[in-house]
């Protein structure tokens, strides 16, 4: 037998995945527990070469060999291997015990289960093409996979293990973002409470949600008769219009905002919810008309006439026929919209003045100053997060569907 | 020959026709409205004001201001006082047109009006002042005795305040115009600057989303225990406020102590010593005895913008390659292709089309975008596009007017941008 690519691609890909999760279970070793680490990565990287040859050997060896006990010889012989060396994550043993245990357990269960995936069927020795292209797929996907996960993920944890953290543990050890349930409840949740007994984030809240929730009734208001009438009407002007009404949605927030601040500075409009209940609908209004007429159009047009001809006028066909059969449509452009409101952040900026009528965008970019704790800023962030987060996993299948329907051909 | 015993069809509209006609147009009406008030009319007043010599202190219009006071402080019934108003203009530049001034008197208040300008009707005085000039200010002052009635009531001259009428010019809506605005613009040393840096911004931000979102949309293609989790999971930045994840990445990249990442970097032995990833212009490095600058702030503010939007393309792009059929792949799998050459032969060609939608859509909203760059940077290190200048320019320098040309700015590059996209789009789908 001899050494082929798929030997040497094993190599690679054990070294590759023992390195980079080293790196990652190091670094989440180090924001869970708080210990100061290096991890040895070079060791990792060989240890990872070494398995990833061994499982391409056992696996040729036993025929039957299934991916998880390819994966399980593995983890015996990787954790041995890094055990050899002692201090596997550049910090004594003897500190945080268990924490470096089940961080090395992880590390090797990793390494092993994603070597594994990668290997998975292949036998020592050369492969064609196909099956060479086939391995680096799997090995990017998984890379791809972790790298993905972590750039979406980081952010928002650092953002929630902020907000419960002090200024002082902060500034001694950024990286520390362990939970110290010592200081009970209260200590935890201070930030919160701070914001929401001083700094007002209550009425906030209130603001932020009877905006968003006024704006998704006043855009449906206005949007389902327009983009029915665009739909399903005949009238001159009628292409055109289903053509060019998103172009409203590219023009520019920032060019309207100079004459929008002057003139309702003039009319008193400008430091008032009410300003801002103008604006976010006529902003919402246009992309919820493109996208409801899209669905109704797909919405068999027998039903509407057999409708009419029983004798319903076009109001009653609209009400009674055309609504409760769009009801997924609507759904999700009442999510699109409220998720535009309640993130809005440019005209709030521009418009509110008074700290009763900051909506939560608004009252988030308040603490952005030296004088309040960061900690203050990021449990401000998630209070602004948390709500619009929840409402959008809650309906999240409708707002996929609703929003690539029309632009999607089979 | 013509057989005129052939029906024609009618040349004129039904009345069926008509009334479904009319029943669109009432439909459409209250959106048409709404669009024109809010987004056309102020699309067109912005051209208006960039025209015109207008700051930020201008908007609030000129108007009287008053207090009223009674000297001295009355002690007993029948003594002789003065009511007196300290009358003025608030504006600096704009005089005021009949001023007319309205108050009420507390009862047990005995006024014998010395001035011609003032008449009195029962408790209600009223007082013509003709002109006030700019900044001007006067005082008007009445005797008057005081009765005992007044001193029991306790109601003061204060507490019913004087209201003023009066007409003054406006200088949004006069017709002064002036160029300076834009060759305020154009003459600044930063202007070029500034489009170069929005160009860059909105190309490799576009570029950035798009091949994130392609790539995710490859891993999250099969089937496996968990999608739905995760595709949700990579949804997070978009549906996230701009707010929190802008400032969760300025303190996740801080400089500082406390700057999770720097620590991390350093902690790991990448760099040595913190990395200001939005507040420095540039980092110089050597290549080959070549130093080049590379701009470290703008490349964190696109990576932002293309951290934020590639799930937008993600979800696009996924949706559009879920819809594609398997037969193809089937096809090209007997005939030999190898997985790159479906990707490359088979899926891209189809993606084409939603990828040239989501290039042309991405690149003019990123274009527009100002919030994002302006709560991580606030235009500075050099990531100042045009969108941000339109806020320096008018609400930073208080100058409206150069604002407003900027704004002006920004809506012909933009329309210079869709002019090119539809002379080469693509016709096909969308």
């Amino acid at each position: 037998m001899k050494f082929g690519t798929v030997d040497i691609s094993a190599i690679l890909i054990g070294a590759v995945w023992g390195t980079v999760w080293m790196i990652i279970t190091g670094i989440v070793l180090m924001l869970v527990s708080g210990l100061i680490v290096s991890p040895l990565v070079g060791l990792a990287a060989l240890t990872g070469a070494v398995g990833g040859f061994v499982f391409l050997m056992v696996q040729s060896r036993f025929e039957n060999v299934t991916k998880t006990t390819g994966a399980l010889a593995m983890l015996v012989l990787v954790i041995f291997g890094v055990l050899c060396a002692g201090q596997p994550f550049g910090a004594d043993l003897g500190q945080k015990t268990l924490y470096q245990l089940i961080a090395l357990v992880v590390w090797a269960g990793l390494t092993g289960l994603s070597i594994g995936m990668c290997l998975a069927g292949y036998r020592p020795g050369s492969a064609k093409r196909y099956r060479m292209e086939l391995l680096l797929i799997r090995f990017l996907k998984g890379l791809a996979f972790v790298f993905f996960t972590i750039i979406v993920v980081l952010p928002f944890y650092v953002m929630l293990m902020t907000s419960f953290k002090s200024q002082q543990s902060l500034l001694a050890n950024p990286l520390d973002f362990s939970i110290d349930f010592a200081q009970g409840f209260e200590g935890l949740f201070r930030s919160y409470v701070e914001l929401f007994t001083q700094y007002h984030f209550g009425s906030f809240l209130l603001n932020t949600a009877f905006v968003s929730v006024c704006t998704v009734v006043i855009t449906l208001a206005f949007a389902i008769p327009g983009a029915y009438a665009v739909a399903r009407l005949r009238f001159p002007g009628q292409a055109f219009l289903s053509r060019s009404i998103l172009l409203i949605y590219m023009v520019p927030a920032i060019v309207l905002v100079i004459p929008l601040y002057a003139v309702f500075s003039q009319l008193g409009l400008r430091n008032s919810l009410t300003g801002l209940l103008i604006v976010y609908p006529a902003t919402t209004i246009p992309v919820a008309l493109y996208m409801l007429q899209g669905y109704f159009r797909g919405l068999p047009s027998e039903l509407e006439d057999a409708g009419l001809m029983d004798g319903l006028s076009r109001l009653g066909v609209i009400a009674k026929i055309t609504m409760p059969l769009s009801l997924p449509a609507l759904a999700s452009v009442a999510l699109y919209v409220f998720m535009i409101a309640w993130n809005e952040f440019l005209f709030a900026f521009m418009f509110l003045d008074d700290l009763d009528l900051f909506t939560l965008s608004r009252g988030v970019v308040s603490l952005n100053s030296s004088e309040v704790p960061r900690q203050h800023l990021m449990a401000g962030a998630v209070i602004a997060t948390v709500p619009v987060l929840a409402i959008f996993l809650w309906f999240e299948r409708f707002l996929v569907a609703g929003l690539t329907a029309g632009s999607v051909k089979g | 020959m013509t057989d005129t015993s052939i029906p024609q069809p009618p040349k004129h509209t039904g009345a069926l026709a008509n009334r479904e006609k009319r029943l669109a147009y009432t439909m459409l009406i209250p959106t048409f409205l709404i669009v024109l008030g809010i987004v056309l009319g102020p699309l067109l007043a912005n051209f208006w004001i960039s025209f015109k010599p207008v700051q930020l202190a201008d908007l609030r219009s000129a108007q009287t201001l008053a207090n009223e006071r009674l000297r001295p402080r009355p002690e007993a019934a029948g003594e002789e006082v003065i009511l007196q108003y300290r009358i003025r203009n608030s504006s600096q530049k704009e005089p005021i047109q009949n001023v007319v001034m309205q108050d009420t008197i507390p009862s047990g208040l005995e006024l014998s009006l010395n001035d011609e300008r003032c008449s009195l009707d029962g408790q209600s005085l009223t007082c013509e002042f003709g002109t006030i000039e700019a900044a001007g200010r006067f005082n008007l002052e009445i005797p008057a005795i005081v009765e005992q009635s007044y001193l029991d009531a306790g109601e003061r001259p204060r507490d019913n305040k004087a209201v003023f009428t009066g007409d003054s010019d406006n200088i949004l809506t006069s017709f002064e115009f002036t160029l300076d605005n834009f060759r305020k613009i154009f003459s600044s040393d930063d202007f070029w600057s500034v489009l170069r840096v929005s160009l860059y911004y909105t190309v490799f931000g576009t570029l950035g989303a798009l091949v994130l979102g392609l790539f995710a949309a490859q891993i999250l293609n099969t089937a496996f225990k968990g999608r739905n989790v995760l595709r949700g999971l990579f949804l997070f930045p978009y549906v996230a406020p701009v707010i929190a994840v802008a400032f969760a990445w300025v303190l996740l990249l801080d400089a500082g102590p406390g700057g999770t990442f720097n620590a991390m970097l350093m902690q790991m032995g990448a760099v040595e010593g913190p990395i200001n990833f939005l507040g420095q212009r540039h980092i110089p490095f050597t290549i080959l005895g070549f130093t080049f600058n590379f701009p470290m702030a703008l490349t964190t503010v696109i990576a932002f913008e293309s951290w934020r939007y590639f799930p937008l393309s993600f979800l696009f792009i996924l949706a559009r390659m879920q819809s594609i059929s398997s037969d193809m792949y089937e096809a090209a799998e007997i005939d030999g292709a190898t997985p790159l050459q479906q990707f490359w032969y088979l899926s891209l060609p189809q993606l084409l089309g939603i990828l040239s939608v989501l290039f042309l859509l991405r690149f003019i909203w990123t274009f527009n975008k100002f919030d994002d760059i302006f709560l991580l940077t606030g235009g500075a290190a050099g990531t100042r596009t045009l969108t941000v200048d339109v806020y320096e320019q008018a609400f930073a320098v208080s100058n409206l007017g150069a604002g407003a040309a900027v704004a002006v700015v920004v809506f012909a590059v933009l329309l210079v941008f869709a002019l090119i996209f539809f002379k080469f789009s693509p016709q096909d789908d969308g």
